[in-house]
């Protein structure tokens, strides 16, 4: 026993999205800091009991949005004002009105394809190795299982009084996570 | 731990509700979707379905090889009618794909329960609905290998191209619309494909949606970031749906031919599109519904809520024909006058009455309640409303084509058997990808199943 491979953490199993958020919250009121918790849904104030209150993806979204504007109108108005100006109908070289539609389409592009991979990156996907997949009922959690992770770096992280603290909150089965 | 309970004991069960038969869980819910991918496998019937539809795709091909072996001279198009059957199509299939944004995206920003379960597979028929669109643009080109031509490159005849036309503003609009979709589509499946990952039974399984699913684990900080996106390409799909309807009617309201130039066409196209899109949705529905026994998740309350969306937005259309009809009269322009006359009474008249039977008159069934809340009747009506959408897009661009300002410069168009062939063609390539779709994908969103069961409990219990 003293041989052992440190772990990466110990998880509890719950049954349902409540008895999760209030074993969270309770972790997180003990002072554990290095929480996550999994659930197969999302679940409202599970992220602000794990200690994420906020997103920065609306802000990433934004500029690549005001990117995609600026994109859309100069790829427009500079051929047709300074690259190749053209008369067509008589309109003058920057008719800036023709130049909306497109303008909004890349404003929309650029905003989506942020908005898409800037969610991909943040939660740092493409993970295909993770040390919670190494617990077998984990593959419940993407069906009808509810997991709270206290990980084995946080500052109060202790394997046995960790153990026993997880194990008062009731859950159906504490396993540890092999890293 | 030895004494474990029985696996199902304390699992929660709803009650059940208009959008929901009774007695689901999160565990029943899942088993039940994933099992149609993961191990049900292909009855006769969907094996004679698929054939079917192989075969209209092998007929698309033969039709599109000759096209390009031998021109479009083979179509009926001629001078005046340029269009014909190729850009009827065009305007058809994208304005059929829109039901699926709408439903995905709308409806979510409303908060609407209902379309949980409609959401997946109408977004599947958006995204087959403009690839087989985007077909007809590239083919009526002439020579499709020059599409790049649109495209804003520096190339070195310093040429670009022409900003000012809506032609363009259709490239750029229908290929965003393209992309939107497929990034909506995969970001709703990732925490499904997660869920077949962690279910499949074999290996090869196993891998193939675990590549996909990017290694998902349903972290609350990615469900946290995942939520936030998911409602972000709602908000941007939104206007972007009716941005790209407003644009493909731009390709006639911005011309000065009689019939086109109104500026009635925007929210008159949009509304056409949500229209003949839930048509095609009913349409899938209810034989996806039968066959595989789905009635507890797309009950009677989502077929009635179709229905009266196709109803609303069937209204919108109506309106537009009767404003159509008198502001030619009112505006007093005789080329405007004649237009309407001559579609009442000229050699398309048969196009405008039937027109007016499948789209407008037929649809008034569904006023009554026990039309909609029957699926098979619903599912009859559906297939009035897309011929008459279809017949529409094909009177505006045929019968004010034909006859413009000179007399001496009319003519009449007829499909050719090509023309036909390349149609249905594509309707062959849209149920080859429905088919492959629903054989190996969820074609209802598991997780968000799983979060109507629980919402559904809560609100039993207030």
């Amino acid at each position: 026993m003293n041989q052992r491979q440190p772990i990466y953490g110990l998880m509890a199993e719950f049954l349902s999205a409540e008895e999760l958020l209030e074993a969270t919250t309770r972790a997180a009121e003990a002072g554990y800091r290095e929480l996550d918790a999994y659930s197969p849904f999302p679940v409202e104030g599970l992220a602000e009991a794990v200690g994420f209150p906020r997103t920065r993806l609306p802000v990433i979204v934004f500029f690549g949005g005001l990117l995609g504007t600026c994109t859309g109108f100069f790829l427009q108005w500079w051929p047709n004002v300074i690259g190749y100006p053209q008369n067509i109908g008589g309109k003058p070289w920057d008719s800036w009105p023709a130049f909306i539609p497109i303008t909004f389409e890349l404003t929309i592009l650029f905003a989506a394809l942020s908005a898409t991979f800037g969610m991909i990156v943040l939660n740092r996907l493409p993970s295909p190795y993770h040390p919670v997949f190494n617990v077998e009922r984990f593959a419940h959690a993407s069906k009808d299982r509810f997991f709270l992770l206290i990980k084995a770096d946080d500052p109060k992280f202790d394997a046995e009084q960790t153990r026993n603290f997880l194990a008062e909150l009731n859950p159906r089965e504490v396993s540890e996570v092999e890293s | 731990m030895s004494a474990r309970e029985p696996e199902n004991v304390g699992t929660l069960v709803a009650p059940g509700s208009e959008v929901l038969g009774p007695g689901h869980s999160y565990g029943s819910v899942t088993d039940k979707i994933s099992a149609i991918v993961l191990t049900r496998g292909t009855g006769k019937k969907y094996k004679v379905g698929f054939g079917i539809a192989v075969l209209l795709l092998l007929m698309l091909n033969f039709g599109i090889t000759v096209l390009l072996a031998e021109g479009v001279g083979i179509w009926g198009i001629n001078i005046p009618v340029g269009w014909g059957f190729a850009i009827t199509n065009f305007v058809w299939w994208i304005g059929i794909g829109h039901a699926g944004t709408l439903i995905s995206a709308f409806l979510l920003l409303m908060r609407q329960k209902w379309r949980t379960s409609i959401n997946r597979f109408a977004e599947a028929m958006t995204l087959f609905a403009v690839a087989c669109a985007g077909t007809f643009p590239l083919l009526h080109m002439g020579r499709p290998w020059l599409f790049y031509y649109l495209l804003p490159y520096p190339d070195t005849m310093g040429v670009w191209p022409q900003f000012r036309s809506p032609l363009v503003w259709d490239v750029f609009a229908v290929s965003t619309y393209a992309t939107v979709s497929l990034l909506f589509w995969y970001v709703g499946l990732i925490p499904d494909l997660a869920t077949l990952r962690d279910r499949a039974n074999k290996k090869v399984k196993k891998i193939i949606y675990g590549v996909f699913a990017l290694g998902w684990r349903g972290s609350a900080r990615h469900w946290k970031r995942y939520e936030m996106a998911g409602l972000l390409l709602a908000g941007l799909a939104t206007p972007l749906v009716v941005s790209v309807h407003t644009v493909v009617s731009f390709d006639f309201t911005v011309a000065i031919v009689p019939g086109w130039h109104s500026t009635i066409f925007p929210p008159y196209f949009v509304a056409g599109a949500i229209y003949s899109g839930f048509a095609m949705v009913i349409a899938l529905a209810v034989p996806l519904r039968k066959y595989y026994g789905l009635e507890d998740f797309l009950t009677i309350r989502h077929l009635d809520n179709m229905g009266k969306i196709m109803l609303a937005t069937g209204m919108v259309v109506a309106y537009s024909y009767v404003m159509e009809t008198f502001m030619a009269f009112y505006s007093g322009n005789k080329f405007d006058i004649f237009m309407i006359m001559d579609r009442m009474t000229g050699p398309y008249a048969l196009v405008y009455w039937s027109l007016i039977a499948v789209n407008l008159v037929i649809p008034q069934l569904l006023w009554s309640s026990r039309i909609r809340r029957n699926a098979l009747y619903l599912w009859l009506l559906s297939f009035s409303v897309q011929a008459g959408m279809w017949l529409e897009r094909y009177m505006i661009i045929v019968s004010s084509l034909s006859r413009d300002f000179i007399p001496s410069s009319w003519g009449m168009y007829y499909p050719t058997r090509w023309d036909w062939m390349i149609f249905i063609g594509t309707i062959g390539l849209f149920f080859t990808l429905f088919y492959l779709f629903v054989r190996f994908l969820p074609m209802i969103s598991i997780f968000e199943m799983r979060e109507l069961v629980h919402k559904t409990a809560e609100e039993a219990k207030s």
